[in-house]
């Protein structure tokens, strides 16, 4: 099941593994994350120009046409070297649900924006006690002319701070907690009755709490249809996530080896106590099988193939424990040094635990992907 | 579970239960105590017990100990722990207080002991450097004889509180020729002196808890060196024994625990399967607690018939630590998206953090708490002292 990669695939990865290297090396992370804005619009421009924005779009929406196997690749590289621009949330999850639901207006527009790097977007469906559950909606949305007029709060949104646009779940019918009537919303982050609180994420990104009143919206596809639509791209977004958690699996194995190798301690490498191997063999392990799962998945998304769902929530579950072994043993090793700012492990490891809050923790995929077998 | 106490001693903890009630300070009552407290106000319920005479339950009696019996002094331990009151700098009470007693002279004994009593000397560790974690012999610090002082070189690190601390506890190498364990000496250095410098680490939860520091050319009075010079491995080994002792943490795990079970009633309905799943979580770790505490309080009653606990200091401290990180990514798991977010450090009001308070300091506590199995002797070291010395592999 090896991914024998394309020419044009190959040649993206090594693109962006040279842009990366030139320009977003650990220390210049460091500056990029502690700048006020938290996020760099410059490497976002070098993004686009470079076309990572375009990829997985097809051709027809401006894109690529490179398809979830674009994304799957980005987001490794993104993954390897702790990338904090808002990639996932713009092209991934508001990209891949304008392009399946957009008018030809609304594609127009707002692709071509994002594809340039000109527009930034998030999407906003977490509400407070609604956990990881996408029908757990208590926002509302009210038909007032061509337009509708939302209420109410989302949590948690990563990249909200630096977003132009939401996309917003509401409902327009039914109660919290009802599959159907739930639909989404482009809400323009500048519109009057949006207010943000901002925090620092624990992976030094930003997110915000967002408040809405009476807000003018429009409509994103059906009326009604949002959970549906959402649980698909959940299932997309898994992908890309999975991606970048093997992305810093590696590189957190290749760290801790190399440490393991150079490290003295009662007068011989760590890595040569029995008890340090086979902790590595592990690690290593845990690394094939996600690797290996990152691939499978994105080539199901890839083909639409039946029982994606079901798929997505058991990577989601088994790289989410694989990625947190890895990077609980990776600080281990590391000793002291792991646990300190000054250095990249911690990090990753941190920003592995964020990767395992969004879209849903191991435990509720776990439950998800066992209960999609009963129903089938 | 509790120990089945006299009269006496079931009196004596009623009184040390009303005493916190009555006396641990309310502004010390803050989200995480260990980032969010001055000096200052870390020191407040330490004078409390000074006051009292409680300060330092170990010591004997004629340096100020309490005198308790090994069962009181347990039950205190439980009730501070169980009552969540800050405990006193282990480095100054715990650590170099009967180091100095034990293997110091009387003019050490006069001059430092009532200072640790009273809080007014801070006290840090200076065992740790880059080259010497888990090997702890092979500290290259040195301190070379010149008259009657020494003039030291070195660098320590993972240097806990040096940035509030008066003195720092140093193992220095004052033979280079002789093997590892029998060069070194135990030296008492005023942090004060010249040549002396504190570089903050900044740790992954964002705080500044250890540092580095630097010693150059540092004069110190040969007055310092406690017991005999090139023994100080001896004295070294001695105050980890104590370093590890009450790592078994059952108070705190308790106490987490039950925040735990409040936050997930708050977070999750029961009729989420989720809410199943931490249920069962929570009671393995729960089973967890309770294993170990069966296992510290046979111990305490071995140790107060008067038989050696031996290694069992390790056994406490790896399971302990392995407890409390469980339960602390519990917590950060049951509050949720609220997880994404970590309090920026230093902690202040104007910043924003999203949902309830139970969950600010969820974030940071999971990640600080990868130190545990890593500092003290790291588990795997721990491991290593019970396959040698109980199973004698």
């Amino acid at each position: 099941m090896d991914i024998q990669f394309t020419e044009e695939q190959e040649l993206l990865r090594s693109s962006i593994q040279r842009l990366l290297r030139d320009q977003y090396d650990f220390e210049a992370r460091r500056k990029i994350v502690a700048d006020e804005q938290g996020f760099s619009r410059k490497q976002w421009e070098a993004f686009s120009e470079l076309g990572l924005l375009a990829a997985p779009f097809t051709e027809d929406a401006g894109g690529l046409g490179g398809g979830p196997l674009s994304t799957m690749i980005i987001a490794h590289e993104f993954g390897r070297h702790l990338v904090v621009e808002p990639f996932v949330e713009t092209v991934v999850l508001a990209g891949g649900l304008i392009e399946q639901l957009g008018t030809v207006e609304q594609k127009r527009s707002f692709i071509h924006d994002i594809i340039d790097g000109k527009k930034i977007w998030t999407l906003a469906w977490t509400e407070k006690g609604g956990r990881f559950d996408l029908a757990n909606v208590a926002t509302t949305a009210r038909r007032e002319g061509e337009d509708y007029v939302l209420s109410g709060e989302k949590t948690a949104v990563i990249a909200a701070p630096w977003a132009d646009y939401f996309i917003v779940s509401a409902r327009t019918s039914g109660n919290r907690r009802d599959h159907g009537g739930v639909s989404l919303f482009v809400v323009d982050r500048r519109a009057a009755g949006v207010d943000l609180k901002s925090f620092k994420t624990i992976d030094a990104r930003r997110a915000a709490e967002i408040s809405m009143r009476n807000v003018r919206g429009q409509l994103l596809g059906n009326e009604g249809e949002g959970v549906a639509v959402l649980e698909a791209c959940r299932d997309r977004a898994i992908g890309a996530l999975c991606a970048e958690a093997v992305g810093a699996m590696g590189e957190l194995n290749s760290a801790t080896l190399e440490y393991s190798k150079t490290r003295k301690q009662f007068g011989v490498t760590i890595g040569s106590f029995q008890v340090l191997q086979h902790r590595m063999v592990d690690m290593f392990i845990a690394h094939q099988e996600a690797l290996s799962l990152m691939q499978h998945l994105n080539l199901s998304i890839s083909g639409g193939e039946a029982g994606l769902s079901r798929l997505a929530s058991g990577a989601k579950t088994k790289i989410g424990y694989a990625a947190r072994f890895v990077a609980d043993q990776a600080v281990q090793l590391h000793g002291g040094m792991g646990m300190t700012d000054e250095l990249n492990v911690g990090h990753y490891f941190k920003r592995i635990s964020s990767i395992n809050i969004q879209f849903g923790d191991p435990a509720f995929h776990v439950l998800r992907y066992a209960r999609l077998d009963a129903a089938a | 579970m509790e120990l089945a106490l006299s009269p006496e001693d079931a009196a004596f903890r009623d009184e040390v239960r009303a005493f916190i009630a009555e006396n641990y300070p309310a502004e010390m009552r803050v989200p995480n105590p260990e980032t969010d407290l001055t000096k200052e106000q870390s020191l407040l319920w330490h004078r409390i017990l000074h006051k009292k005479g409680w300060i330092a339950p170990l010591w004997p009696k004629e340096y100020g100990g309490p005198g308790w019996s090994i069962t009181r002094r347990f039950i205190f331990e439980q009730e501070t722990s169980r009552a969540g009151t800050l405990p006193p700098l282990a480095f100054s009470v715990t650590m170099v207080g009967p180091v100095i007693y034990t293997f110091g002279n009387e003019a050490q004994k006069k001059k430092f002991l009532p200072r640790i009593l009273s809080g007014e000397d801070w006290w840090c560790q200076g065992y740790s450097e880059p080259g010497s974690g888990s090997d702890l012999a092979t500290v290259r610090t040195k301190a070379v004889r010149e008259g009657d002082h020494y003039i030291v070189n070195g660098h320590k690190t993972w240097t806990t509180l040096a940035q509030h601390a008066d003195w720092i506890f140093c193992l220095v190498r004052t033979d280079p020729n002789a093997k590892p364990q029998s060069g070194i000496s135990f030296l008492l250095i005023d942090m004060k002196s010249p040549g002396v410098t504190v570089r903050p680490i900044i740790t992954i939860d964002g705080s500044h808890e250890v540092n580095d520091v630097f010693l150059e050319n540092v004069r110190v009075p040969v007055e310092n060196l406690i017991g005999e010079e090139n023994k100080g491995w001896t004295y070294a080994k001695f105050l980890l024994g104590n370093e590890r002792t009450s790592m078994a943490g059952i108070g705190r795990s308790t106490r987490y625990i039950n925040k735990l079970k409040q936050i997930v009633k708050a977070e999750i309905p029961s009729d989420d399967p989720a809410h199943l799943d931490f249920v069962r979580e929570i009671a393995h770790v729960e089973l967890d607690v309770l294993a170990l505490e069966a296992t510290e309080l046979r111990v305490v009653a071995q140790m107060a018939r008067g038989i050696d606990p031996g290694p069992a200091a390790s056994l406490f401290k790896i399971r302990g630590t392995e407890i409390f990180q469980k339960i602390t990514e519990l917590t950060h798991r049951a509050i949720g998206n609220s997880g994404l977010a970590l309090r920026e450090q230093p902690v202040s009001a104007n910043h924003f953090m999203p949902g309830p308070e139970y969950g600010h300091t969820a974030a940071e506590k999971y990640l600080n708490s990868r130190k545990l199995s890593i500092y003290g002797g790291s588990n795997e070291i721990q491991r290593n002292i019970i396959a040698k010395a109980v199973l004698g592999l």
